[in-house]
């Protein structure tokens, strides 16, 4: 099939490809501005790190012990601590949204704490209507108020407590910088939008105008369309891929501890499947504004929510967990995270390439067997 | 201005877009889709947690240990391994988020009142996780010393934190996935039908013969706003009915205050959907101009993260995002039911933005005429 005269025709419709890229100024925008438009919105406004959480705190008890547990939480780096004696106006702030929590120490706190049948109760209170907030909340709370706990037994004379202690390693990202895994992680963001919208664009607005069956009545076949059109977007989508390597590495300075190969391997693999997706919207919508919309259905919407990129996949209700392995923005944001953070972990990223493979030979077996269908 | 030839370009505008099969299939279809699988999949819950645990210790304190995070409901599955070489291919291949081991002397220094210490190794590739993950293992350690001072007969802590929740008091995630969606899915369609239509009608040649006709800008930029008002109004009522009646949100504020608010909403992103369009000329410039105004939009909305996480000079810049203000509101008015006086301090801004906009679209639509 690959002969000379058919890889000159591929040639000579990269060429021209590659000239409507060049002079549509909004192609290489979308492939090159985006990517680091969206990067730098990712590595500075996308951040799961709570630093500073505006808590209200009423101090009704004003004893020495109350007031060693307010300084507690003034010292926890995580809290940014307003005093106050009246809860009335914490409730207002809170309504407004202006501080996520209210602790209380009541008045009676100090005088339950020497009583052996009783215990001195601090109330947190934080603002459900950000739930993952409020759950940091109460962990901070609940560690500002253990360290607290603990000093007290040390300066208290309640020596030989027996506890376990729990010593907490959080591998391959001491710091805890969800930056460290959300940019790798938007890079699958940004190939989904370079390998399906603009390739489903590109090709559904050939359809649009009726260059397609200009294209199609020449002796020109459709896999050498196909080859013509997919050659050039991969190309661009892997300098795109550069570029935001570069960016995270070099700006961001997120660690890379795996192989570039591998890294490489990976992107082509996923960027495949991506083209995929977007050249088989193209040939059933025909039409940009369908395409462009089904593009974020079937793309960009399930490489941010369904990828475990932000949202944690195991937590989902078992059909939603079972519609994840369809996308291959999932294997793609693991294999991503583990080349960036963890290394070459051989085992998962073959179990992670497969699934990509298998998705890119069902979609171009798929799209050739509509758009022969198209032809005749 | 004519009622007449408004009203007119109204019906045309939505029977251009439903008695297109595929373009009224992509009104309705990610709305349904998100609602289905999106409300369920958004959510920061850590459940159905897979842990390795390394016992080394031959006593009956830590098969406690092990019984309690047994019984808790976070931990789906508890895989035990042999020694602490395992731990390694188990939190690489991702089979599990965190691996707990507990060394030959925890027993014995327990027995010894000596304080025990086991490690908590987390995958740090999901931080966030990672970091829930963490605060259940500490209460469920914390409940373990309780019980274990308790049942020595020693004292046990005389102060202990009440946690509370307001609002939102058993931490249902779509309580706050839904209200959110109703904005991102509004924001995404009126988009879609003002930006996009225009852009197409101009790749088409159909703006210019409106151009020509005796209808006036101002008309054909109601034509298109009104159309949108509608069907962003019937996408997010659709959503709000879901999340009432089926997801079983409350709904505690005004819906009057809810309307208003999603009327300015609506209308900033029409005006910004309008100048979008007004400053292209295919449809790939405007979709690529949407989503150069999107994606910032969804992101720096507060809805993935929040918006105090964020460095100052960039929370700055998220007052021109009438996302923002809309997020806030919808929730506030569900949940906490607000005040008129609170509302109105975050319905300016989208009014302001609205008015900026839209004059700037009319002005770069007369400019054409001319």
């Amino acid at each position: 099939m690959i002969d000379k005269n058919s890889l000159r025709i591929v040639k000579a419709l990269m060429i021209k490809e590659f000239y409507q890229i060049m002079r549509d100024p909004s192609t290489l925008m979308l492939s090159i501005g985006l990517p680091v438009l969206l990067l730098f919105i990712y590595g500075y406004g996308v951040s799961l790190d709570m630093n500073n959480v505006k808590i209200g705190i009423v101090l009704e008890d004003d004893t020495p012990g109350a007031t060693s547990l307010l300084n507690a939480f003034q010292n926890s780096p995580y809290f940014n601590v307003t005093v106050g004696k009246n809860p009335k106006d914490f409730v207002e702030e809170m309504a407004k949204g202006n501080i996520r929590g209210i602790v209380t120490i009541p008045e009676y706190f100090s005088e339950f704490r020497l009583k052996s049948h009783l215990k001195a109760p601090v109330e947190v209170i934080a603002d459900g209507s950000e739930p993952n907030s409020a759950g940091f909340v109460q962990n901070y709370a609940q560690g500002a108020f253990q360290n607290w706990l603990s000093q007290e037994s040390i300066s208290s004379k309640l020596k030989h407590i027996s506890y376990i202690n729990p010593q907490f390693r959080f591998w391959f990202n001491q710091e805890l910088e969800s930056r460290y895994f959300l940019i790798p992680g938007s890079i699958a963001l940004i190939m989904t939008l370079i390998g399906t919208l603009l390739t489903s664009l590109v090709v559904a607005r050939e359809w649009e105008r009726g260059t397609m069956e200009a294209l199609m009545s020449t002796p020109v076949t459709m896999t050498e369309l196909l080859f013509g059109k997919l050659v050039p977007y991969f190309v661009l989508g892997m300098v795109s891929m550069l570029i935001c390597f570069l960016v995270a590495i070099f700006y961001y300075q997120v660690p890379f501890r795996g192989t570039f190969t591998l890294l490489v391997l990976c992107t082509a693999s996923f960027l495949l499947s991506a083209l995929g997706i977007g050249l088989l919207i193209s040939t059933l919508a025909k039409n940009q504004f369908v395409a462009a919309q089904a593009a974020i259905v079937a793309a960009f919407l399930p490489g941010f929510i369904l990828s475990g990129f932000i949202f944690e996949l195991s937590s989902l209700p078992l059909p939603i967990q079972l519609i994840t392995y369809l996308f291959p923005a999932r294997y793609f944001v693991s294999s991503l995270q583990t080349l960036f953070l963890a290394g070459d972990v051989f085992p998962l990223i073959l179990f992670n390439l497969i699934p990509m493979w298998i998705t890119s030979i069902v979609l171009f077996y798929l799209i050739s067997k509509i758009s022969r269908k198209r032809l005749e | 201005m004519s009622l007449r030839r408004i009203f007119a370009l109204v019906y045309k505008e939505i029977l251009a877009i439903w008695k297109d099969k595929k373009s009224r299939a992509v009104l309705v279809v990610p709305g349904l889709l998100q609602l289905l699988i999106f409300s369920f999949a958004i959510t920061f819950d850590v459940i159905n947690v897979q842990i390795a645990i390394v016992n080394l210790d031959q006593g009956k304190q830590s098969i406690e240990l092990i019984e309690k995070i047994k019984d808790s409901p976070t931990f789906k599955k508890v895989h035990f391994l042999r020694s602490e070489n395992e731990i390694a291919p188990f939190i690489n291949n991702q089979r599990g988020i965190v691996a707990l081991s507990i060394d030959e002397q925890f027993s014995r220094k327990l027995e010894a009142h000596q304080p025990a210490a086991v490690q908590v190794i987390l995958d740090g590739r999901k931080s966030n996780s990672a970091q829930i993950v963490a605060g259940y293992m500490t209460s469920i350690l914390n409940s373990f010393n309780h019980d274990y001072l308790v049942s020595k007969g020693l004292p046990t802590q005389n102060a202990e934190i009440v946690p509370r929740t307001w609002f939102n008091p058993n931490l249902i995630s779509y309580w706050f996935t839904l209200p959110n969606l109703t904005g991102i899915l509004t924001l995404l369609i009126t988009l879609a039908v003002t930006a996009l239509s225009v852009a197409r009608e101009r790749e088409l040649g159909t703006f210019d013969q409106l151009l020509v006709s005796p209808i006036q800008p101002v008309e054909i930029m109601l034509g298109k706003m009104i159309p949108a008002v509608i069907i962003a109004f019937s996408e997010a009522t659709v959503i709000l009915l879901a999340a009432v009646l089926y997801f079983q949100v409350p709904f505690h504020g005004s819906v009057l205050m809810l309307y208003t608010s999603l009327f300015f909403f609506v209308s900033s992103i029409i005006g910004i959907g309008l100048f979008i369009s007004s400053l292209c000329q295919t449809q790939q410039q405007a979709i690529l101009g949407t989503y150069i105004f999107m994606s910032p939009a969804v992101l720096l909305s507060g809805f993935a993260t929040p918006i105090e996480n964020m460095p100052d000079w960039l929370q700055n810049i998220t007052a021109v995002n009438p996302l923002r203000y809309y997020l806030i509101l919808v929730k506030s008015i569900m949940l906490k039911d607000i005040s008129w006086t609170i509302a109105l301090s975050h319905i300016w801004p989208m009014a302001l933005i609205a008015i900026i906009n839209l004059t700037i679209a009319i002005k770069l639509f007369k400019q054409r005429l001319q």
